[in-house]
């Protein structure tokens, strides 16, 4: 490490206020203390300031998190890996608070110290400090215990091994709920680490033992266990052991556990492989789908299309393609609204003859739905339905649906059809989008909430950029301009809005011909808002247009607002003014 | 302690225990004569930690005060059991340990409503590195804290000189010195220690109307909180969000014909809990059944007593408060004339009933003019199961035997002589729907109290230490406690 180079005193004032009684202060000091080592060097740092931070493990959570965040990455600052062992005890002092977050960082850091850490070493001094907290007497330390073992277990003795082994399946079967859960979340981890032959035996007794948890956020934990530890088995042994596991918790009395297996599921068809999925997991995958609480019904719908892809198409249509069509018809707005965001990926799989018969029906009363949210899922995947089913079929039942979804009293709704308006565009083409929905554009621009006449504005940008100017320039131009004589001053600045927004991609010509004059008249107008508004807009114009537009008209413009009567249009004019200035400056 | 296994005990109804000798055994915040009691003193929640070793006592001034047992928190050397098993009757004793704010009077703004700071209820959740932990609540509010012994603490030998002349010859010289051993670390010299309270979490913004009841769950991570119409669901951790379980409210609010009255988790299946309704009756809803949980797998009620019907007949089944017991298969409930003790595997009536004070049924239309009708009064079980407590007016409060046969039945005064008003009072545990003679019994005892019963004075609160015969009660604003 190199020598001091820094002044000391900074350092001096850092160190000091590690103990400051304020606390952005000593957070201040913790997330330098990197720079702190480098101060004090290596042999300094091991012998002092490590210590000092072990013996000062009661601060608050937010430096305590720093904490064990900075000496997850110090080794460098204690002198290499064969020093990092002093890094251990205020880690490991960290790892029994209270609060997880600081816990976790704890674990974290430690992990990343022992898996850096040599083998001696580890022997020595990271595994007596895993089997310290897995006997720590407060559930804390044995909750961390949890996350460390497979960074202790390897590169152990056989004889170590076997203890840890057997450390670990007394965390299994803990008294506190809390530290089951955390062996649950973690025997994926260890079991990754354990050598196979202990695997089937040790490991996957544990594992039975969690599965039997009579705590369902135990249980619960277990089925994510399922999908790590079928990975690690032989398949053999992995249908022989886990798929029964599956099979049972996919019908377990708790409805959280089932609602797990069905957010889990594409993970664990993995783990059984395709055979399985098939003969098993389908009608386990049915009951889901037919669950009488719509939570599960709802992970399991958005898991439909995942799901169909492991199968053939047969099985989908026999077996999967029913429940989806009792599930379009779902009591519950949620449900129909997962399975709306997924469904129009079953339509590659089922090809299009079997798209068309039994897939559209149900698409096309998804797409009549009486909640918003299920019409405008179906609408966001809309270039996957038009792949499939063709345009022409599509906008028969779309348009009135989505002219609806525009007009739709929430005005969420209508900011999320505007932002789709655009796909719309280029999937309908010129011509289609010319007839319907031209009007609905120019709408949004008064509509009544602000967000939307944005949103609109923003839109006609966008529609310019995917048609060209030139279709612009007949279809949108024309309107814009016509409303900046609006009677309602609202009206008249969302107009300069839109200009604003369509000027650069418009480009200088049609900007000078066309939206300068109207720009130069609305400067004159008697409400103050509009007049800074022009200036502003007037400034952003700059870059597009000629220098000697610029001094010729849009100079002589921002002249006159700059001696308004009214204090903000005179501000905004006089900025536009200087940067007209500054522009000029950084040309010569 | 009595009773390793409850089951057996109470199987086992042939050899009763003795009936209790109740004794004093300590009191705090003890009026004196004449001194009037401040409202915001009066204790409006009281519970004892799962060990027993702490009770906690709220007030309707906001504040939480923690007790601590002294008689048992000694290391338990060999010789010292040796010794104790001398004196066999060893009471639990306890000591002030801290108090702190834990909530203030707040206002609501949207709704124009102040919030009082009156806590509710305490609940003790696990403990952890040796800090005791607590949820508490007030109408609206939540909150978790940890009480925890912390070192006073000095800090000495910094580098900076405080009075800023010279920095401890670092920048005397203005140079960077490059030897860095003038660098010190701060020494922290720690001597005595001392409780502290810490608001560790706040979970606000979730109930429209006031809570009434807090419960942990046995899996450590959960807890639900209820109020009037309904019951959410929270974990520790997570204090922006809930989940609603339980909602009784009609779509009309006209159309409202019963609320939530209390809601507790059963002691050991995390899955359960119970709740009780103003109409009397407890339900009993699985949490594995489905996300909301507006049926329940059992519903419990008083089978209708035809005819005596009356204008009070409903008023008084409203359930003020239920405690599972430890073993969670009976479950106490307390209505306003009635103790009621129920299995839980058996929903056709109570298993007993106990009157509290029968002799109060002719003044019904007293108590209903001046509200006492609606006094909350809560019920305790011992650890053991074989007794209840509950409180009634005039700081008395009764024990009954409550396991199978047992005919005991106690009334005690909340004060230094708790066997004062040796009354006979009228109340052999009743097996379903009472049929007592009254008319006599309950002569005497108005005869045999001389000054009528003091409405104002009422017991609302107590609670039955976990594993001995020893009863915490409130009294105004003090602080009884009794053992046998």
């Amino acid at each position: 490490m190199a020598m001091v180079d820094e002044p000391l005193y900074p350092i001096a004032v850092l160190i000091d206020e590690l103990k400051n009684d304020d606390i952005q202060l000593r957070l201040n000091s913790i997330r330098r203390l990197s720079t702190i080592a480098r101060a004090l060097g290596e042999e300094r740092t091991r012998k002092e300031l490590i210590p000092f931070l072990s013996e000062n493990s009661d601060d608050d959570d937010e430096v305590l998190l720093a904490m064990a965040g900075e000496l997850g990455v110090f080794i460098p600052f204690v002198g290499g890996v064969e020093h990092a062992h002093v890094l251990l005890p205020p880690l490991e002092s960290l790892c029994t608070v209270e609060e997880t977050c600081v816990r976790e960082k704890a674990v974290d850091s430690l992990c990343k110290i022992g898996s850096q850490m040599r083998g001696s070493d580890l022997v020595d001094s990271f595994v007596p400090l895993v089997k310290r907290l897995a006997a720590g007497e407060w559930f804390a330390a044995r909750v961390s215990a949890c996350g460390l073992f497979h960074v202790a277990y390897q590169g152990c003795t056989d004889v170590l091994k076997t203890e840890l082994r057997s450390t670990y399946s007394q965390l299994c079967q803990d008294d506190m709920p809390m530290v089951r859960r955390a062996a649950a979340t973690n025997l994926g981890k260890f079991a990754a680490t354990v050598e196979s032959s202990y695997l089937n035996a040790e490991i996957m007794t544990m594992f039975d033992d969690l599965t039997k948890d009579e705590q369902d956020s135990v249980r619960l934990l277990a089925v994510e266990g399922c999908a790590a530890l079928g990975k690690l088995l032989e398949p053999q042994d992995c249908v022989a052991r886990i798929l029964p596991v599956i099979v049972n918790f996919s019908q377990d009395k708790s409805w959280r556990v089932r609602y797990m297996v069905a957010n889990q599921l594409y993970e664990l068809c993995e783990a059984v492989g395709p055979d399985c999925t098939r003969t098993d997991l389908v009608p386990a995958y049915v009951r889901l789908l037919r669950d009488n609480e719509a939570e599960v019904r709802i992970a399991a719908a958005g898991k439909v299309t995942k799901f169909c892809q492991l199968l053939n198409p047969e099985l989908s249509i026999q077996h999967i393609l029913p429940c989806v069509k009792e599930l379009s018809t779902d009591s519950s707005q949620h449900v129909r609204s997962a399975l709306a965001s997924v469904i129009m990926g079953m339509a590659p799989i089922l090809g299009k003859d079997s798209t068309i018969e039994h897939l559209l029906p149900i698409f096309l009363s998804l797409l009549k739905d009486e909640f918003p949210d299920v019409r405008l899922n179906i609408i966001s995947k809309l270039d996957q339905v038009n792949q499939v089913i063709g345009i022409d079929l599509l906008s028969q039942s779309l348009l009135p649906a989505i002219v609806e979804l525009a007009e739709d009293r929430h005005w969420r709704v209508r900011l999320a059809i505007i932002e789709y308006v655009p796909l719309l565009a280029s999937q309908l083409g010129i011509g289609f989008f010319d007839d319907k929905l031209g009007a609905l554009c120019m709408q949004w621009l008064q509509d009544k909430v602000y967000s939307i006449r944005e949103a609109g504005a923003n839109n006609l940008k966008r529609l310019a950029e995917e048609f060209g100017p030139e279709w612009a320039m007949q279809h949108l131009v024309p309107q814009v301009l016509e409303m900046v004589k609006n009677p309602h001053y609202l009206h008249r600045m969302m107009a300069l809005r839109a200009i604003s927004l369509m000027a650069p991609v418009m480009g200088s010509e049609i900007t000078c011909s066309k939206f300068l004059p109207v720009v130069v008249e609305a400067s004159k107008d008697r409400v103050p808002n509009i007049k800074f508004n022009v200036a502003k807009l007037l400034q952003s114009l700059i870059p597009i247009v000629d220098q000697s537009v610029v001094d010729k008209t849009i100079r002589q413009c921002l002249v006159d607002l700059s001696e308004d009567p009214d204090v903000d249009v005179r501000y905004f004019a006089n900025q536009a003014l200087h940067s007209i200035d500054g522009a000029a400056v950084a040309q010569s | 302690m009595n009773g390793g296994d409850d089951e057996d005990v109470v199987a086992a109804s042939a050899d009763q225990s003795p009936p209790l000798q109740w004794r004093f055994s300590q009191v705090f915040g003890e009026r004196s004569a004449g001194e009037e009691v401040q409202p915001v003193d009066m204790i409006s929640a009281i519970e004892f930690d799962h060990s027993g070793d702490h009770l906690a006592t709220g007030d309707r001034g906001g504040r939480v005060v923690l007790f601590e047992r002294t008689d048992a928190k000694h290391s338990s050397g060999a010789r010292r059991d040796l010794e104790e098993t001398d004196y066999p009757v060893r009471h639990p004793e306890f000591c002030y340990k801290t108090e702190f704010q834990s909530h203030d009077p707040a206002f609501d703004y949207l709704k124009s409503l102040e919030i009082e700071e009156k806590i509710n209820k305490i609940r003790w959740c696990q403990t952890a590195n040796g800090a005791l932990y607590l949820l508490s609540t007030n109408d609206k509010t939540i909150k978790y804290w940890k009480v925890q012994d912390k070192k006073i603490k000095k800090i000495c030998d910094i580098n900076a000189d405080p009075s800023g002349a010279v920095g401890n010859g670092i920048v005397a010289n203005g140079v960077p010195d490059a030897n860095n051993s003038l660098l010190r670390l701060p020494v922290v010299t720690s001597h005595e220690s001392s409780p502290v309270a810490k608001c560790r979490r706040v979970y606000p913004h979730a109930h429209d109307y006031h809570i009434n009841s807090i419960s942990v769950n046995s899996d450590g991570e959960t807890f639900i909180s209820a109020d009037d119409l309904r019951i959410n669901l929270w974990n520790l951790e997570i204090s922006n969000q809930s989940f609603n379980i339980v909602d009784v409210k009609p779509e009309k609010m006209e159309d409202l014909s019963e609320v939530i009255t209390a809601a507790e988790f059963h002691p050991t299946h995390c899955n359960m809990l119970a709740y009780s309704s103003s109409k009397g009756s407890i339900r009993l809803i699985d949490l594995r059944q489905s996300a909301l949980c507006d049926s329940h797998s059992k519903l419990f009620e008083e089978p209708d007593a035809a005819g005596s019907k009356s204008f009070f007949t409903e008023i008084i089944a409203s359930v003020s408060d239920i405690k599972f017991a430890k073993e969670g298969r009976y479950l106490l409930s307390r209505d306003y004339m009635t103790l009621k003790l129920w299995d839980i595997n058996m929903d056709s009536g109570p298993v007993s009933t106990f009157q509290v004070h029968e002799y109060l049924k002719p003044k019904l239309c007293d108590l209903y003019e001046n509200d006492s009708i609606f006094d909350k009064f809560e019920c305790c079980i011992s650890g053991n199961g074989l007794r209840a407590a509950t409180g009634s007016y005039s700081n008395l409060f009764r024990v009954f035997g409550v396991s199978p046969g047992s005919t005991e039945t106690a009334t005690l005064e909340a004060s230094r002589n708790p066997m004062r008003r040796h009354v006979p009072v009228p109340s052999r545990p009743s097996k379903l729907g009472s049929i007592l003679g009254r008319g006599s019994e309950s002569a005497g005892v108005d005869g045999n109290s001389n000054n009528a019963l003091d409405y104002t004075t009422k017991l609302l609160h107590l609670a039955w230490h976990p594993n001995e015969n020893s009863i915490a009660c409130a009294a105004g604003n003090s602080l009884y406690m009794y053992c046998a």
